[in-house]
């Protein structure tokens, strides 16, 4: 490649003009911003019309019970529709899924099923050729993995012991770099494709196919990119000239990940820093103002808020909402220890006080203790306000991860086009555990699911047996579900490829392959039940045991109290070995994740009563969480407990989710007498530092006020 | 050394400046009507804890603490001084902020041997957050079953010990939200040149449902929640007093 100067005027040279290498770009040209907030202004005048025609059609798609309007018939693809917008002459960042704002897309690659029942509760019929197609001509997603399945699989499903598969429905998790687009402009993305197909090897194992055929895929992907834009009278071939340009460009790319693929989270990467390389160039040469810029922003902000995928109301249950986890991460620190707060930083957390709140796009900041001291207390400032800011722990994530990472859906980290990931539901462990006392045999159902291993037969569970039989049933339960995943897996890239996403990728990705756990808290506080009090079976007439007396009290997890800290540790770190003694599909890198930060009301309904003294359909605690009102001793032993997890057995995320009502969060109304001030800002230093990932949506946020993370 | 406490909370971020370590001690003198910590009345009940227990928790997760340290609340924590005493001797060694939320109720200028106790203490002691309940001594009386004599002389007692002293006050709507009080308690605070912080808190009625489980009839039952607005007037004319006092010093 050779400096294209039309375009990088200006730009400092690095390996990235001779590579796609987004990395370097920015390293070699971002400027860090120690100021403070002054600089930024207020909405436009076109931007508060745009937005209260946004907040016009909000209302009137609640009025409609969800929805206002739904493809039947029309099958989403990067080109399927024509343009469309919410007032032309006013947006200043363009593209919308379908042909208008609030329209739902038809997207039935991943599970027919899924796509018509998203339609009739929502009280439209699909297209009866539509669903004849995908039932007959074409397989989706969903139809290649009932047919794989086993059935075991298949009870393990039922049961819930394996809960949230993503077997029916787009899997996501994937982040296209985004930034490639506007960077080098589609044409040099095309030619690398080319390039990486020509050099494939040569023996056609079946390895080697399947990469060539994705390679095409990915590069037709990229070549109706071009035609997507080109409907909205832009032409992307060339890389972005300019601010307005690169922002365009970026949201194209991203525009096009959302029009192919209804994903579990579909996020948008690291991209404030980027941008912010052309807007401070801009600034320079006087192309644009500081008004200008912020407004592009608003705007192309205001159409991630306008993501919308069709759904079915028992996916919303599970997620607790309609999340698109359209996460952006902002901030952090680079290698060379330059913090990568910039103006843009400031931009994108500015536009939740000129439009709003809204928990879309899911703002992600990556703190560091060393952030700029002005940037922390404008984050503060912004979580108090709206309570719409996530924080992860950068000073962790760094180490493992670089300086060119991004979260995926709420704490799942990636190296940007360098690594994707198999995202993986949950094994209920509280379930298992009661399996591994019952034999295999499911307390609610009374079927066998697992292993007809021996029950526990005493009336008081001895602590050595349960972990022996727990452990026994763990490793059955790691299997079923690795292979589960497989399967999965497997079917979603050939049936429901995310091409897009992977054309904005290298050619050589990394693959984690992301397991999850629930019920952790319940599971420690049995243990420690059983091992510290006295725990008393209750059967039914079938000798079943169904529920469970606790006498005396046990230390509980959430407390800072190591007893039983050390047992949800090893839990953790013993599941995550049974997890590794697996296959695991395309070479991927097995990891884990505690973090059910919404579905742990859905896995407590199918599972029984518990030795903790839980009782039957009660609610798991989210993630690492402890139980609830099981913590007795504050915000700080609970995070501690969980910071004791270990990190490195469970890289894809560890969190504790903890509301505050506002008055116990530090004052920002004491008045200090006389002329001596004190700093009463609260601090944020060491929220995240101890808990590994530790995601805490909704640390700052109000009880009064509704946030769907 | 052990002390009775009530409960710990290791994420405290009113009671002092930064993140702070907060244990709550058993035992109170006054019985105050609005109290929303009447469980911990009672002395002598509640787990014992020594002082190892407390500094060694504290320092387990003492990098939250960095802009804090230690405050000591409760109940009426200067009941258990000598337990308070050896507590803060020790995390002064550490360099630990320490800090005391008191009533001042247990002050008595009378009892020398009270006031050497106390001159101990204050020596390792950094802050201290005196909640003045009214300025009124008949209605401070009424409202917790002690006149102010002794509280009013605490403060001036440490003024003289040159403590950096935060006044905190609650604005309970018919009890303590009179104009002429809020002033006078302005003009009294006003002559302390510790001061450093006031803070005016709202009433609020989230701790009734404890006097249900306890079984103690609650006697503020037909007054409401202050607002913030009202907390804020409150304070508002607070500070009127202390400027018309500190004028008139000045002058």
């Amino acid at each position: 490649m050779n400096y294209l100067h039309e375009f990088w005027d200006g730009f400092e040279s690095g390996t990235w003009v001779n590579e796609i290498n987004v990395r370097s770009f920015i390293k070699h040209n971002y400027t860090p911003y120690d100021g403070d907030e002054s600089f930024l202004v207020g909405p436009t005048e076109r931007t508060l019309d745009l937005w209260n025609q946004v907040l016009e059609l909000s209302k009137k798609e609640i009025e409609a019970g969800g929805v206002l309007d739904m493809d039947t018939k029309v099958i989403s693809t990067i080109t399927s529709h024509g343009p469309g917008y919410l007032d032309k002459e006013k947006e200043q960042i363009v593209g919308f899924q379908t042909d208008k704002p609030f329209k739902r897309a038809l997207m039935p690659y991943g599970g027919i099923r899924m796509a018509e029942k998203a339609c009739r509760d929502h009280g439209y019929e699909l297209d009866p050729s539509v669903k004849e197609f995908f039932t007959i001509h074409r397989k989706t997603h969903n139809a290649g993995v009932f047919d794989a399945y086993t059935n075991e699989m298949r009870a393990c499903r039922s049961s819930h012991i394996i809960t949230g598969l993503p077997d029916a429905y787009g899997r996501g998790r994937i982040i296209g770099d985004y930034r490639r687009v506007a960077l080098y402009g589609v044409d040099k993305l095309i030619a690398d494709k080319i390039e990486q197909k020509a050099t494939t090897r040569s023996a056609m194992y079946s390895k080697v196919i399947r990469d060539r055929e994705e390679l095409s895929e990915q590069i037709r992907a990229l070549e109706e990119l071009k035609k997507m834009a080109l409907s909205y009278g832009f032409d992307i071939s060339q890389p972005a000239r300019n601010t307005k340009e690169a922002i365009q460009w970026l949201y194209f790319g991203y525009l096009a990940a959302v029009k192919e693929q209804n994903g579990a989270a579909m996020s948008l990467g690291r991209t404030s820093t980027f941008i912010d390389i052309y807007a401070e160039r801009d600034l320079k040469n006087g192309t644009f103002t500081e008004s200008e810029i912020q407004e592009m922003v608003d705007h192309f902000i205001m159409k991630l808020r306008l993501v919308k995928f069709a759904r079915t109301p028992e996916y919303n249950s599970l997620f607790s909402g309609d999340p698109q986890w359209v996460t952006e991460s902002i901030g952090g620190v680079a290698i060379d220890g330059r913090h990568m707060v910039t103006k843009m930083s400031y931009r994108y957390l500015h536009t939740l006080e000129n439009l709003g709140a809204a928990p879309e796009p899911n703002l992600t900041v990556l703190w560091s203790i060393r952030l700029p001291e002005n940037f922390k207390r404008f984050c503060a400032k912004i979580s108090i306000e709206t309570s719409s800011v996530q924080y992860e722990n950068d000073d962790l994530m760094r180490f493992t991860h670089g300086d060119d990472y991004a979260i995926a859906c709420c704490v799942s980290s990636m190296r940007i086009g360098k690594e994707m990931q198999f995202f993986g539901a949950r094994a209920n462990l509280a379930k298992c555990l009661l399996y591994a006392i019952n034999g295999g045999v499911d307390e609610i159902s009374g079927q066998q699911i697992g292993p007809e291993y021996r029950p526990i037969t005493s009336e008081y569970l001895d602590y050595d047996e349960v972990v022996k039989k727990f452990n026994a049933m763990m490793k059955w339960l790691a299997n079923v579900y690795v292979n589960t995943l497989n399967i999965i897996h497997y079917m979603h890239d050939k049936y429901c490829y995310e091409k897009i996403q992977m054309a904005l990728h290298d050619k050589q990705v990394t693959r984690w392959f992301a397991t999850g756990i629930a019920g952790l808290s319940v599971v420690a506080d049995s243990l420690s039940a059983i091992k510290y009090a006295k725990v008393k079976v209750i059967r039914n007439d079938k000798g079943l045991a169904v529920d469970y007396e606790v006498e005396g009290d046990f230390p509980k997890y959430g407390n800072d109290d190591d007893r039983v800290d050390e047992i949800a540790h090893d839990i953790v770190h013993v599941f995550m070995g049974h997890i590794k003694k697996n296959h695991t599909y395309r070479d991927s890198i097995p990891t884990t994740s505690i973090l059910t930060i919404t579905s742990n009301v859905v896995y407590g309904k199918y599972t029984g009563s518990t030795p903790d003294g839980r009782k039957q359909g009660e609610a798991f605690a989210p993630g690492a969480n402890p139980m609830h009102r099981r913590d007795t001793h504050g915000a700080i032993a609970s995070l501690s407990s969980v910071s004791k997890l270990p990190f490195k057995d469970a890289q894809d995320g560890i969190s504790n989710t903890f509301s505050i009502i506002p008055g116990a969060l530090g004052k920002d109304d004491r008045i200090f007498a006389g002329d001596i001030e004190i700093d009463a800002d609260f601090e944020l230093d060491g929220c995240c530092c101890g808990a590994g990932a530790c995601s805490a949506p909704t640390l700052f946020e109000g009880l009064d006020t509704q946030e769907d993370n | 050394m052990t002390g009775y406490i009530h409960s710990q909370e290791s994420f405290g971020t009113v009671d002092g400046p930064g993140i702070r370590y907060v244990i709550f001690m058993q035992g109170c003198p006054l019985r105050c009507l609005y109290c929303h910590n009447p469980d911990t009345w009672q002395t002598r009940i509640g787990s014992e804890v020594t002082v190892e227990d407390i500094i060694r928790d504290y320092k387990k997760n003492k990098m939250f603490y960095s802009k804090g340290g230690i405050t000591v609340s409760g109940g009426e924590p200067l009941l258990q001084i000598d337990f308070l005493t050896e507590l803060f001797r020790t995390a002064s060694d550490e360099g630990i902020h320490t800090c005391i939320d008191t009533s001042g109720a247990t002050y008595n200028e009378l009892d020398n041997e009270y006031l050497q106790k106390l001159d101990v203490l204050m020596k390792y002691t950094n802050l201290v957050m005196l909640d003045i309940k009214h300025i009124n001594p008949a209605k401070h009386k009424e409202l917790t079953g002690k006149d102010n004599n002794n509280i009013l002389s605490f403060a001036k007692y440490l003024e003289r010990k040159k403590i950096p002293l935060w006044v905190r006050h609650v604005v309970i709507p018919g009890y303590t939200d009179d104009r002429q009080d809020l002033f006078d308690l302005g003009k009294f605070i006003g002559t302390l040149h510790n001061l450093k912080a006031l803070d005016v808190i709202p009433y609020h009625t989230l701790g009734i449902h404890k006097y249900t489980e306890l079984g103690i009839p609650y006697r503020l039952n037909e007054v409401n929640s202050a607002t913030k607005e009202q907390a804020q007037n409150a304070k508002q004319i607070i500070l009127d007093g202390i400027r018309s006092s500190r004028q008139i010093n000045v002058d």
